[in-house]
């Protein structure tokens, strides 16, 4: 059941997600899109979990952990930057530049 | 009925995600993400994971963008300037995700009867729950052992290390976390 529209709207959400990060210099910003690319991911995961059967379910479940491990270290390295440069902005942010 | 709710949660999500990467305020950025994970998290329930839908508000819509909440206040980045990049790169961005979403929504045409049969590579559309012996199975599992009991099963018994090495992450996340966030020793 609404397999073919839930790989749709994952589909949507992925390009919106790449959008974002293509679009934004927000660090924070950009970091929100990369949840909503996982987000989409997961949807697939979970409509395509309905035939599959619950390993999927697993998988999901193994996506939000690393999300949540990301999202934790990410924003952590953001803080240290924000202290060096006070600003978040990814044009000011230029250290490991040769 | 079904259909019409999804259908809504499915425009709220798309909705919320576009106005999510637009806004120029960080907060209001992350509101409208906590949207678009909490539409999901409906769909997730329209689609048979509850425990996934749980977890969903419990992780994403709570700690997840709590956390970025705590760090957009904490910065305080409430009032920054636009930082959307200039003509080019909009032109660019508009290019690369068009073809992106077009290629991706080719996968709007698959249907289980379909997948199933790419799948089993059987000449002509074949019935799904020969080939996906889970199929409607994971709905009567449910029913037998309970929502949870459908995810934790495989999760303790066939996923067991990868499980283990999860925690691990997590733990190397909050000592890595801690590290980078603390000033000089």
């Amino acid at each position: 059941m609404f397999l073919g529209p839930s790989l749709g709207l994952s589909a949507i959400l992925f390009s919106l997600g790449v959008a974002g990060v293509l679009l934004r210099r927000n660090a924070i910003v950009l970091f929100m899109c990369i949840e909503l690319m996982l987000n989409a991911v997961n949807l697939t995961f979970v409509a395509l979990g309905q035939l599959y059967g619950a390993n999927a379910y697993v998988m999901v479940f193994f996506v939000m952990t690393v999300a949540a491990a990301e999202a934790v270290v990410g924003l952590a390295i953001i803080l240290g930057v924000f202290r060096h440069r006070q600003s978040v902005d990814l044009q000011n942010i230029n250290l490991l530049q040769g | 009925m079904t259909h019409f709710i999804y259908y809504l949660f499915a425009t709220v999500a798309v909705l919320s995600a576009a106005l999510c990467i637009v806004q120029r305020n960080p907060v209001n950025a992350a509101l409208w993400l906590v949207s678009t994970m909490f539409s999901l998290a409906a769909i997730y329930v329209l689609l048979d994971a509850h425990f996934i839908a749980a977890i969903q508000v419990l992780v994403y819509a709570g700690a997840v963008m709590v956390l970025f909440l705590f760090v957009i206040m904490l910065l305080n980045l409430g009032h920054a300037r636009s930082d959307i990049r200039g003509p080019f790169s909009i032109a660019a961005t508009v290019v690369i995700t068009g073809l992106l979403g077009a290629e991706l929504l080719a996968l709007v045409r698959y249907t289980p009867a379909r997948l199933a049969a790419e799948v089993s590579q059987a000449a002509s559309l074949s019935d799904p729950s020969v080939v996906f012996a889970a199929g409607e199975v994971t709905r009567q599992e449910a029913a037998a052992h309970g929502v949870i009991g459908v995810v934790a099963a495989p999760m303790f018994q066939v996923y067991l290390i990868p499980f283990e090495i999860a925690s691990l992450l997590l733990l190397a996340a909050i000592v890595g976390a801690v590290v980078l966030a603390k000033r000089k020793v």
